[in-house]
């Protein structure tokens, strides 16, 4: 057993952790009170490969593990809850759905833009009437004609489609219905008939547009089918499945830093004639936030070894993600406690934390479904 | 050309608040080290020289084997090579010992063109160990570089930066530059680098490998001690805020404040 980094994933940490300090955290409170997208951090990212980290050499990545998405997503969570959503949404859904299901042919024609971060991508399953139940939810449709696929309908809640170049759509390709009658296509945002609606009003994360998306008559090649027709649940589950590790570092990130924030404040002020840091209950907080942070962290680097050997990981990632998430929740919620007053006041970071921390346990899985799928795994492994 | 960058690791400034000063008198601060900060414009710049007028670049420490950490993030960088000095005769050396087994160190792996350092370390402040290399070497010295013009015809260009503005001088190599932040901006290593950096063997030489006997360095030559450390307290602020109702009253207000209390009008 080994617990400690290799120098490897210690150096990448110490430089991620460096750029952070200095290209992302920075603007955090900026992007949070404008909206504006992180276009500063994320083409920096690109440069230095972070938005490729895991895409094969091949066609242009880095070919780094998942531990080491693991610990980006931690730092980026750390410094800005936007910056990091915008690339996880990138790299790990709209990316990652490519890396691992497409042709030879499309790899090679999108990922060295997409790894390079000259393109960016998203992944759009959530409809106006499917979100969690994507089987019977899914009433956007993609029929031959031709050689092409026309696809009607809308999505919602999709993460950088006013910013990609290329997001990748579930969509129902077999009338009959089932899990087998969905299908994943990629779609160029720029087809006629693709029209993006304005970033939608969020509680947090203002830097990460989401957005609404209809699709009329919007025509692709029949060669923009990723994997194999009507297979396309089942791929989508997989890619969220590697996505999961990277949410979870992500409501990592976010803990820590409300974490540390709330312990930097209880080191400064004093109540009752003595620094808060020296009262148990305060104590007895931070020892809460600390040992959940400890236990998600450890929970999600098994999931990224696991991944990384080559084994099952389905059930560990959703462990993982099920602890982090929940923790970013207690531990934002804990950190604007030991601040008292002040936490509620947009003056402090924890504030932002507690709202950008607040969706983690609802995109790419809730909680609920996390369950879901740990429950199964456990009664029929 | 080779290029030689003498580099410190040192604790992160972030983590000095809560170092005590027995824990920096003992050398044990307990913080998180890093490659010394101004150390990071040396770097950028010795990879730079090399990028401009071609050769290699070797980043070069003195200490234990933590010290391997800063090595490798120059590595990161872009340095092609790494070398560490250390001994346990080493320990406690002050900046005239470890500017010798600095300049040792350079004559053993044959000798440098331009050597860089940074400005100074963030723990020890003194930025003397340039000064005491060019010394050992006996080869010119140029502090406060911000710019490198030139390097041709066995001699380099600088500007340097100036309370009263910018110098440009010129001196023969084999020279030491001393590199202010102004130079340049650091690069961040790409992750591909850093793959590299981590599997690159750090090679360790001795006081043998130096001809350094254990009376030349350590506590037993050092001319500089460090007897006491005090820790200056925080400064305490008054805040005191205006109220009014209009700009025009918070203004008279604070003019009547500035003159009659705090009397700096």
């Amino acid at each position: 057993m080994e617990f400690a980094l290799s120098e490897e994933h210690r150096l990448f940490r110490d430089t991620v952790r460096g750029f952070v300090a200095k290209e992302v955290r920075p603007r955090a409170r900026h992007i949070d009170e404008t909206g504006e997208f992180p276009w500063d951090a994320i083409r920096k990212m690109g440069e230095l490969g972070l938005l490729g980290l895991d895409v094969p050499e091949a066609y242009g990545g880095m070919g780094a593990d998942t531990l080491s998405v693991a610990i980006l997503f931690e730092e980026l969570g750390a410094g800005c809850g936007s910056t990091a959503l915008v690339a996880e949404a990138h790299l790990c859904l709209g990316t990652a759905a490519i890396v691992m299901f497409g042709s030879e042919a499309q790899k090679q024609r999108y990922l060295p833009a997409l790894a390079s971060g000259q393109s960016l991508a998203g992944l759009g399953l959530t409809e106006p009437g499917a979100g969690s139940d994507l089987v019977h939810g899914i009433r956007t449709t993609a029929r031959r004609d031709g050689n092409e696929w026309v696809i009607n309908g809308a999505k919602m809640w999709l993460t950088n489609a006013g910013v990609a170049d290329y997001v990748v759509l579930l969509v129902r390709t077999g009338p009959e219905g089932g899990s087998r009658s969905l299908s994943q296509m990629i779609v160029p945002t720029d087809t006629p008939g693709f029209e993006v609606g304005p970033p939608e009003k969020k509680m947090g994360l203002h830097g990460a547009w989401s957005h609404a998306v209809s699709l009329d008559n919007v025509r692709v090649p029949l060669e923009n089918l990723l994997g194999e027709e009507n297979m396309g649940l089942h791929q989508t589950l997989q890619v969220l499945d590697g996505g999961r590790i990277a949410i979870a570092a992500l409501a990592l990130g976010i803990a820590r830093s409300a974490y540390e924030a709330a312990l930097q404040y209880a080191r400064e002020r004093t109540t009752f004639g003595k620094p808060l840091v020296e009262h148990q209950a305060i104590q007895f907080k931070l020892a809460d936030m600390a040992t959940r942070i400890e236990a998600a962290r450890l929970m999600i680097y098994r999931a990224a070894w696991l991944k990384d050997q080559g084994q099952p990981f389905t059930k560990e990632a959703a462990m993982a993600k099920l602890v982090a998430t929940e923790t970013a929740e207690f531990v934002t919620r804990e950190a604007i406690q030991i601040h008292g007053g002040y936490g509620y006041s947009r003056e402090y970071e924890v504030e932002r934390m507690y709202r950008d921390a607040r969706l983690m346990s609802i995109g790419e899985g809730t909680t609920e479904i996390m369950k879901m799928v740990i429950g199964k795994r456990l009664v029929t492994e | 050309m080779k290029y030689v960058v003498c580099l410190k690791q040192t604790p992160d400034t972030t983590e000095l608040p809560k170092i005590t000063p027995e824990q920096a008198l003992a050398g044990n601060e307990g913080a998180t080290l890093v490659l010394n900060p101004w150390d990071e414009y040396a770097v950028e710049e010795g990879i730079r020289l090399k990028e401009r007028f071609g050769g290699e670049t070797v980043a070069l420490s003195m200490g234990p084997e933590s010290v391997d950490q800063a090595l490798r993030s120059a590595l990161a960088m872009g340095c092609d090579r790494a070398v560490r000095l250390w001994d346990p005769s080493f320990a406690d050396s002050d900046y005239w010992s470890t500017a010798l087994i600095l300049a040792r160190g350079i004559e053993k792996d044959g000798g440098a063109d331009i050597i860089v350092t940074g400005k100074m370390s963030v723990d020890g402040n003194a930025a003397a160990v340039a000064h005491g290399i060019a010394c050992k070497l006996g080869i010119p010295l140029l502090t406060q570089v911000a710019r490198v013009v030139d390097v041709s015809d066995g001699r380099i260009t600088v500007e340097r930066l100036l309370d009263e503005g910018r110098e440009t001088v010129t001196a023969p190599l084999p020279v030491v530059i001393s590199v202010v932040k102004e130079i340049n901006e650091p690069r961040y290593p790409t992750f591909i680098r850093i793959r590299k950096a981590s599997r690159t063997p750090i090679p360790v030489l001795s006081a043998a490998d130096l001809n350094i006997a254990p009376e030349e360095v350590g506590q037993a030559a050092a001319r500089v001690r460090w007897t006491h450390l005090v820790k200056p307290e925080p400064k305490k602020r008054q805040v005191t805020i205006i109220e009014g109702d209009t700009p025009e009253e918070k203004a008279r207000k604070l003019l009547d404040y500035l003159m009659d209390v705090e009397k700096v009008l």
